[in-house]
């Protein structure tokens, strides 16, 4: 390395190993991080980049190494260190207070008052909502952030890093629940904010991006780092090459096994917004089984309100919901689910999984009276019915017994479908099932979702990934302010048209509301 | 490689010196019990007589069957504040039946129940409470806090309203009346076994079934610890809480129905603040406030603790108030070790991954 380089050199850790009791998740790694540009760092789940990160941002203590900021030695041990550097970061999950409004969100813990007792609430609104406007994003600032959607609450998070004054951004999978719009807003705010001189650290797991916006690339493997490289030398394969140490053709593949025979049909089926208007604007569409539905959209395209209406989650749904001609819509949640309906919800924290809970557990959750007789739980059957889920789903676990949040994510969130799967659905509804998880856990669940169509389920999957979407699904449909604004045969579609049409009911909204 | 080999070893006994805190953590409440019996047995002369043990058992089991019942109410992430005053309401219903009969004014005749019939009727007394506080709560979203508030008040209300605040004296039945025995309940005893212990184990060996062994009991801790995965998992959720306050107000019901035979008379205050050392029974016994955690073994050797401490010191002639003190204490040093708990396993869970 030149010596012109280190001078580019914001910040430098050498030799960061930090052992947790009986693992090391990081081994005597160096990162730098280069003066306005986008640090990329990439690995498999485990891999040690959320260590890596906390570590730089003052969460965490490394057990050896330093930290070099500007080529001194500096000790970061706590957020308000980090800060007083101007290290920020942008946690993975959401830091959000769901019981304030956006602006308080954004100036927590630094309100801007008067004497230091009296919140100016006016000027912190005003900018919050300039910074808001910044991020193109339509968010008021006087909203309360547990009515926000994920994608926007994400933005919300952004918006309250860019509040401070930082010099170093570390974003930890930021576009995880950003639709593609979205995506690109924040690929124009990393590009503005690194001509401010900014450095960012850019975590993702999905390589495309990753390609198109990052300056360097570090890949970490198992807590040791692999390769270092500025990012116009490489390419999407070199990134896999060096994260998963063999070249796996782990392209994502499917081959047609609909029979045509339907299983699912959704007649006109409705909700009403509070506000007026549809939420869920009368759909109509069926499912064959053996057929896989990717349902692409934008964030509030209603994607997430209709896996609701088909649980019987919505209470004010109107329309029907056929399941092999069976009419199911009304009925508890537990019904839908005997009728043979299965729901892997988006968020697996708080929706998919009881944390306290162990995998055994977790994943009988939904069918436990299966394993009854009278009241009493058979448990050797119990037993084998989730040793045969695990092995079948291959979930790396060392016991049933184990507690299910010690699992990584792609795991945690096989054991999500497998507690679908133990309720031997008919449909299978997966709202982004590939969210947050590696590119290995990620082949994993496909894998299991061409398996599942094959033995005859019907699926239907939401994602905001287009190159998903494109690859797996039999049939696409699109869907935008609530109505199926595009349906294409996996063979006829293309992203542009995808795209066009999940933006068309955004233009027809905004001339309306004009 | 050589970090990760020297490591790995350093790291492997690490772990398993975490594991034996852990055990020796997990085991704190049966420590606590060894040791204030063994404490008392050495100051206090008589304490490890059968009679004495009798004795200790048998004011445990009150505050048992709330703390049972209160366990549920807890895993599920609620809490039940009216058990105090079900109890103090279930000995006036018990009472006023026996001593009163039931009046009815249109027809001006006054009905006396055989024995079965009056226990039956105060136990759905109790399970009708516990179902007002399971509707508040799951049809009209109250908190559980603030609806078993409620009832606490309304409850008590009853129980004096049903007697003016006077005690119902001398529940010895008559002949006459065919309504005689209701004090066996509290003195009978099976093999020599005083009843409300044989009744205790049955409920509790019950309960701990129920728990681990059943559907509902798996529902019970999924609420607790995740409300929301619970309901998409098909949990019928509130059908879930409506058990357990009713489960609650049953328990409740059975406390009282013994006092009450105990004392072979019912009065209208007994119960008071039995609902706080329910509460204490089963956090000295493991079960989280925050719900989701819990066992009805853990609860039982807590309230068992709590009635040692509480009897022994009496024996040993402390004084109330320095009593109250040290149960105070004795319930904060739980929560804290608790908390110190939950932050070793999850190093412990680390150290797994």
């Amino acid at each position: 390395m030149s010596e012109n380089e280190n001078g580019n050199i914001i910040l430098k850790a050498r030799d960061i190993t930090k052992l947790y009791p009986g693992t090391v998740a990081l081994n005597g790694v160096d990162f730098n991080v280069y003066r306005g540009k986008v640090n990329v760092l990439v690995g498999e789940n485990g891999a040690g980049k959320s260590t890596l990160t906390k570590i730089l941002a003052g969460v965490e203590v490394p057990t050896k190494g330093v930290l070099q900021l500007e080529g001194e030695d500096v000790r970061i041990q706590s957020f308000h260190d980090a800060a007083s550097y101007g290290i920020g970061m942008i946690h993975q999950e959401l830091n959000l207070f769901p019981n304030m409004n956006v602006a308080e969100n954004i100036f927590v813990a630094r309100e801007i008052a008067t004497a230091g007792i009296h919140i100016d609430h006016k000027t912190q609104v005003e900018h919050a909502q300039k910074l808001l406007d910044r991020l193109e994003a339509d968010i008021d600032a006087t909203a309360q952030v547990a009515d926000l959607r994920i994608g926007q609450q994400q933005m919300v998070e952004i918006a309250k890093a860019l509040a401070l004054d930082t010099r170093i951004l570390i974003m930890d999978e930021p576009t995880s629940a950003l639709s593609a719009a979205e995506v690109d807003v924040l690929f124009r705010v990393i590009g503005d904010l690194k001509k401010h001189g900014v450095s960012i650290v850019y975590i993702s797991h999905r390589l495309e991006e990753l390609v198109k916006i990052g300056d360097y690339i570090t890949v970490l493997r198992d807590g040791n780092l692999m390769q270092e490289a500025p990012m116009k030398d490489i390419d999407v394969p070199w990134i896999i090459a060096n994260m998963v140490g063999d070249d796996n053709d782990r392209e994502i593949k499917h081959a047609s096994t609909s029979t045509g025979e339907e299983v699912l049909r959704v007649e006109n089926l409705r909700l009403a917004r509070v506000s007026g208007g549809f939420t869920v604007d009368h759909l109509n569409f069926t499912l064959c089984r053996g057929e896989i539905l990717g349902i692409y959209g934008l964030m509030g395209a209603g994607r997430s309100e209709l896996f609701e209406c088909l649980m019987g989650l919505q209470k004010e749904v109107k329309g029907n919901v056929l399941i092999e001609g069976k009419d199911i819509t009304i009925g508890t949640v537990d019904d839908h689910i005997r009728a043979g309906l299965a729901l892997i919800p988006e968020d697996r924290q708080r929706e998919g999984l009881v944390q306290v809970l162990d995998v055994s557990n977790n994943m009988t959750l939904s069918s436990i009276r299966k394993f009854r007789k009278w009241i009493h739980i058979q448990n050797d059957k119990l037993k084998k019915a989730v040793h045969t889920m695990i092995s079948d789903l291959s979930i790396k676990v060392a016991s049933p017994q184990v507690l299910i949040s010690s699992l990584s994510g792609g795991n945690q969130q096989k054991v999500v479908i497998g507690k679908a799967l133990l309720t031997e659905p008919k449909v299978l509804l997966m709202d982004e099932p590939t969210r947050g998880i590696d590119v290995g856990a990620k082949g994993d669940v496909f894998g299991i979702m061409n398996k599942l169509a094959a033995r005859g389920l019907g699926i239907i999957f939401v994602t905001s990934e287009l190159k998903e979407i494109m690859a797996i699904s039999d049939r696409i449909m699109v869907m935008s302010k609530g109505k199926i604004t595009g349906e294409y045969l996996r063979e006829e579609a293309t992203e542009e048209m995808i795209v066009a049409a999940s933006a068309s009911g955004h233009k027809v909204t905004e001339h309306s509301l004009h | 490689m050589n970090i990760n080999t020297v490591s790995g070893t350093a790291g492997s006994v690490k772990s398993n010196n975490l594991q034996l805190g852990m055990l020796l953590l997990k085991l704190r409440t049966f420590i606590a019990l060894f040791l204030v019996v063994v404490y008392f047995s050495i100051m206090a002369p008589n304490f490890l007589s059968m009679a004495n043990m009798l004795i200790m058992v048998k004011h445990v089991a009150i505050y048992a069957f709330l703390a049972i019942g209160m366990t549920f109410v807890i895993i599920t992430g609620g809490i039940d504040l009216s058990v105090g005053s079900i109890v103090g309401l279930a000995g006036m219903v018990a009472g006023g039946l026996i001593y009163n009969g039931l009046h009815i004014p249109f027809m001006n005749v006054t009905i006396y129940f055989h024995l079965p019939m009056v226990i039956l009727i105060t136990l759905a007394v109790g399970i009708a409470c516990g179902a007002l506080n399971g509707f508040l709560i799951t049809r009209f979203k109250v908190a559980p806090f603030i609806a078993t508030l409620g009832l606490l008040y309304i409850a008590r209300g009853a129980a004096l309203l049903l007697s003016d605040g006077k005690t119902f004296p001398n529940l010895v039945g008559s002949e006459k009346l065919g309504n005689t025995g209701f004090p066996w309940l509290g003195s009978g005893t099976i093999l020599g076994i005083p009843l409300s212990i044989c009744i205790l184990v049955v409920l509790g060996l019950a309960a701990a079934y129920l728990a681990k062994c059943t559907p509902l009991g798996r529902h019970i801790y999924s609420v607790g610890g995740n409300e929301r995965a619970a309901l998409l998992s098909g949990v019928r959720v509130n059908r879930v809480k409506m058990f357990v306050y009713m489960f609650a107000g049953f328990c409740a019901a059975i406390a009282g129905l013994i006092i009450a035979s105990q004392l072979v008379a019912s009065h209208p205050a007994s119960g008071e603040t039995f609902e706080l050392t329910a509460i204490a029974a089963a956090v000295l016994g493991g079960t989280s406030l925050a719900g989701g955690r819990g066992t009805i073994g853990g609860t039982i050797i807590g309230a068992l603790v709590i009635g040692v401490l509480g009897d022994g010191m009496v024996m040993m002639g402390v004084s109330t108030f320095w009593q109250m003190v040290i149960k105070g204490i004795v319930i904060v040093a739980a929560v804290v070790v608790d908390q110190f708990q939950r932050d070793l396993q999850s190093r412990v869970a680390l150290a797994e991954d």
